[in-house]
């Protein structure tokens, strides 16, 4: 009993929040920032939020993770940061040499005041930032939203500071995808290349945090979306952005400084998102879905038919990042699972918990839904009443091996196992691993309780 | 030669055995801005020596981060109640910071101690605190007159100083606990063991080697540690402090208050363990048969792990080992260890280090080692490749490096799975050595076959 210390009773908390789903926005905007080909992510702040942003990271991917940091001291705290992020402009620029340095601030910046794009002005005019570099910013104060807003908000930062406007678009399509695994950005270039689009993925984390061990020590690794790529964003045809919570803010700023249109849609994840997201493509593309991909779709569909016995009526506890659960929920649904509990950390907002409502409204059993909900109340409602399969992040584990409940590892942070750097759950062959997944914990719990009797080796 | 450029600034944090002139290092300094240091803050010094407080309430007052990022991170084992690998936090939002948070944190004080009854409670300010002014120390006074238990305010504020800073926060928490307890019962031969956290069960075995020498723990600060054990350590004879930075703060002012000496150990190896337990004997020499007993013991101790260590030295002989790691004491033990095994050490740093600490190294370190106060990644890389190091010893964030470039690591930090202290520990950091170090992964590292010169970019 881990968490011997969750009282089955619920009540009403206000004040405090307990074994949070959420964390702070700057690690969402420095995962961001690793996206940018060459790019420092940099901490205005105390030493310690980038520490412990870049453990974090390291031990979701297993990948060095760098980043810098303004140092904070008292002096800078009463007097403000400027003089830190001047020096510390400088001397990134002097020793890690990077293309872009993207700032974003914490809770103490934040506080007290300091105006990054005035003290990026001045380094610029100082000489500070040489030729052909960029300085670049998101505001992200760690008492507002979560990571996911802190992502959004240094997605959108890469818009307003690169995107160029021009009269004449190109057969671009920009990809926005939402806080998702580098795995996940590579299928979604995959299924676009595969339709024979053209297309821009920002930000762009595959090859940066899933790269291949070559004997060397990489700071910039290969991969990343490039400065060169992010301002012809400007010039595409259009953006397809997926997951509203991650996304919108960058894709309707597009439109607004660049007049790109935008379909904002759900996170490819499952059947019906990915025929979405195809069909979306498709169609601002104006091509043909090729058999490839019918074919991929084809073999979804068949491992869904296969096995929906095992399926059917399962209820499911999901924890998460609100764009996730959204699309899992549907996913799930569309299966003949049920959703049985839905807990998002991050405080999603009405029209989120709206559509939450809307993916669930046919499903015949009773369905928890909570934004800005903590895993302590998750908990007690599977005490309250139990459920055949939980899916989330690796705090979940408590509470899988408390109550003895199938468990799914999926969101973030990651913390105990591998894979999901390397194996996408978005796009038709994300569904297929999910499924594998799912099926895989629910059938190896079924020959654990099974009897000598029972015992089939035929399922 | 790898040609990474070192900031100018720095040059005076790395110290290079048998080639710099001589010049002092530098340290104990705030990193630079700019740098990508290894090194964290004041909340997580405060952090890491209070958490393993198993039957106290720790409250993180501040936006969720902070309580997210330390949540069950360290494995500080507990032995009974588990309620330090819960995480509870204020969760500040905006309007807390514009309006402040102290009514919120009154709430969640309150709230939590009537749901868990703690023995004492813990409450971590974090840097938006010490910007909005909240009076935490007020708040705690007041729900401690309330709920009759000790509330106690770790000043945390991650920006007021370095993490050496916070150990001093969470010792003067701590300190505000001892002397409330009975004593009664506590004999002359007892002791405090101080700077053990119990990472992997290590804080047991060092236990048990001391009561088997028959010497009283009365308390282990912080491993395993219950808040009545804390609130009567003033009635041991003598404070064993391990750790050269977290917890020296705390044995100084009980030897102020309380008059209780402290020695300085390191339960790493087989010589800083034996010199542990001896130093302790010795103390007590009034009482021979302690002194008989810890021979016997150490002697039946290091008789049991002899052969296997023997066998392993033989392979792990000549290869050369890094070592980056916290405190500069446990890089003291762990270059005598790894010199035991045959190895010679070729990088030694830490993140907080003191000018005698550092002196110290340069005197155990052989020529041409590199000797790096508060390093970065780069730094770090540049001499690895460049004195051909075969092992990296350090924690979370070296563990990738070390991978990628194609050697092996031991992790001597928070993430240990396996007890590296005492004779078992000892046996278990040489198994864990050899089996990265002569692991046949190695061979596929490319780096082996292009030759050390180009792998860093």
């Amino acid at each position: 009993m881990l968490l011997k210390h969750t009282p089955t009773e619920v009540h009403e908390r206000k004040a405090l929040t307990v074994n949070p789903a959420k964390t702070c926005q700057p690690i969402g905007a420095m995962y961001a920032a690793l996206g940018i080909h060459g790019c420092l992510p940099h901490s205005h702040g105390s030493q310690g939020c980038y520490a412990y942003h870049r453990s974090t990271l390291t031990r979701h991917y297993k990948e060095p993770v760098m980043a810098a940091t303004s140092a904070f001291t008292e002096g800078a705290s009463v007097f403000g940061g400027q003089a830190n992020l001047l020096q510390a402009i400088n001397n990134m620029f002097t020793v890690y040499d990077p293309e872009v340095i993207a700032v974003h601030t914490t809770c103490l910046s934040e506080t007290i005041g300091d105006d990054i794009p005035q003290i990026a002005r001045k380094a610029l005019n100082d000489g500070k930032i040489p030729e052909g570099k960029y300085v670049i910013h998101a505001s992200t104060p760690s008492y507002v939203g979560s990571h996911v807003t802190g992502y959004s908000n240094m997605v959108k930062g890469m818009v307003d500071y690169f995107s160029e406007t021009s009269e004449h678009k190109s057969k671009v399509i920009n990809l926005i995808p939402g806080f998702v695994e580098p795995a996940d950005m590579e299928e979604i270039k995959r299924i676009a290349d595969e339709m024979g689009i053209k297309h821009i993925l920002f930000p762009d984390t595959s090859k940066v945090l899933n790269g291949p061990m070559t004997g060397k020590f990489k700071m910039y690794p290969e991969g990343g979306v490039t400065v060169a790529d992010l301002k012809r964003t400007g010039a595409s045809m259009g953006t397809v952005a997926m997951g509203r919570i991650a996304t919108m803010a960058a894709a309707r700023a597009l439109d607004a400084k660049c007049k790109v249109g935008c379909e904002i849609i759900d996170l490819p994840i499952g059947l019906h998102a990915t025929d979405l997201f195809v069909d979306t493509l498709r169609q601002m593309a104006g091509v043909n879905v090729p058999d490839s991909i019918n074919f991929e779709r084809g073999q979804l569909l068949d491992v869904i038919s296969d096995m929906h016995q095992y399926f059917y009526g399962k209820r499911v506890g999901l924890v998460g990042d609100p764009d996730q659960l959204l699309a899992l929920t549907k996913f799930l649904v569309s299966i003949d699972m049920v959703p049985a509990y839905a807990v998002t950390g991050t405080p999603a907002g009405k029209k989120w918990v709206k559509a939450m409502e809307e993916a669930t409204a046919d499903v015949p059993r009773e369905v928890k839904i909570k934004s800005g909900g903590d895993m302590f109340l998750f908990h007690q409602w599977i005490k309250n009443q139990p459920v055949d399969l939980v899916i989330g992040n690796s705090y979940v584990k408590y509470i899988a091996k408390d109550e003895d409940i199938p468990y799914v590892r999926h969101g973030f942070p990651i913390l105990d196992r591998v894979g999901h750097g390397y194996f996408p759950t978005v796009g038709y062959k994300g569904g297929l691993r999910l499924l594998e997944k799912i099926l895989d914990a629910l059938m190896d719990r079924q020959d654990r309780d099974a009897s000598d009797i029972d015992f089939e080796l035929v399922m | 030669m790898s040609n990474i450029p070192i900031l100018k600034e720095r040059e005076s944090q790395i110290y290079q055995k048998g080639r710099s002139g001589d010049f002092k290092m530098t340290c104990g300094k705030h990193s630079l801005a700019g740098s990508v240091s290894q090194r964290a803050c004041v909340f997580c010094g405060s952090r890491v020596v209070l958490y393993p407080i198993a039957d106290a309430l720790h409250l993180i007052h501040g936006p969720i981060g902070c309580a997210a990022y330390t949540w069950d991170i360290r494995g500080a084992l507990s032995s009974g109640p588990a309620l330090h690998r819960m995480s509870f936090s204020t969760d500040l939002r905006e309007n807390d910071v514009i309006f402040g948070g102290e009514k919120k944190l009154y709430k969640a004080l309150s709230e939590l101690i009537d749901t868990y009854s703690p023995k004492a409670a813990f409450v971590y300010s974090t840097c938006i605190v010490g910007i909005i002014g909240d009076d935490v120390a007020a708040v705690c006074r007041k729900v401690a007159r309330e709920k009759n238990i000790p509330v106690l305010p770790v000043h945390s504020e991650g920006f007021k100083g370095t993490k050496k800073d916070g150990y001093q926060a969470a010792c003067n928490a701590l300190f505000e606990l001892v002397g409330q307890g009975n004593t009664e019962d506590i004999g002359p031969y007892s002791i405090n063991i101080l700077g053990e956290f119990n990472i992997g069960g290590e804080a047991w075995i060092i236990k048990d080697y001391y009561e088997r020498m028959g010497v009283k723990v009365v308390s282990v600060m912080t491993g395993d540690g219950r808040v009545d054990e804390v609130r009567r350590s003033h009635g041991a004879s003598l404070n064993v402090v391990q750790c050269s930075g977290a917890m020296t703060f705390l044995a100084e002012m009980m030897k102020e208050k309380y008059g209780i000496p402290y020695i300085r150990v390191s339960y790493f190896g087989l010589e800083d363990m034996s010199k542990a337990l001896y130093d302790v004997a010795g103390h007590f020499g009034d009482n021979p048969d302690i002194m008989a007993r810890t021979r016997e013991m150490v002697r039946d101790e290091i008789n049991g792990i002899y052969p296997e260590l023997q066998k392993i030295k033989k392979k792990v002989q000549g290869k050369k080992a890094a070592i980056y790691v916290g405190g500069a004491f446990k890089a003291f033990s762990l270059i005598k260890a790894l010199r035991y095994l045959g190895m010679d050490v070729v990088l030694a740093g830490s993140q907080t280090g003191n000018d005698a600490d550092y002196d110290m190294l340069r005197e155990m370190c052989d020529d041409g080692a590199v000797i790096l106060d508060d390093a970065n990644p780069l730094e770090l890389s540049k001499y690895i490749i460049e004195k051909k190091a075969d092992l990296f010893i350090g924690g979370v964030k070296e563990r990738p490096i070390a991978y990628k470039m194609g050697i092996g690591f031991c992790d001597h930090n928070h993430e240990r799975k396996t007890p590296l202290a005492g004779y078992t520990g000892m046996l278990n950091f040489a198994r864990e050595v050899y089996a990265s170090v002569a692991s046949p992964v190695w061979r596929f590292a490319p780096a082996r076959t292009l030759g050390r010169t180009e792998a860093v970019s």
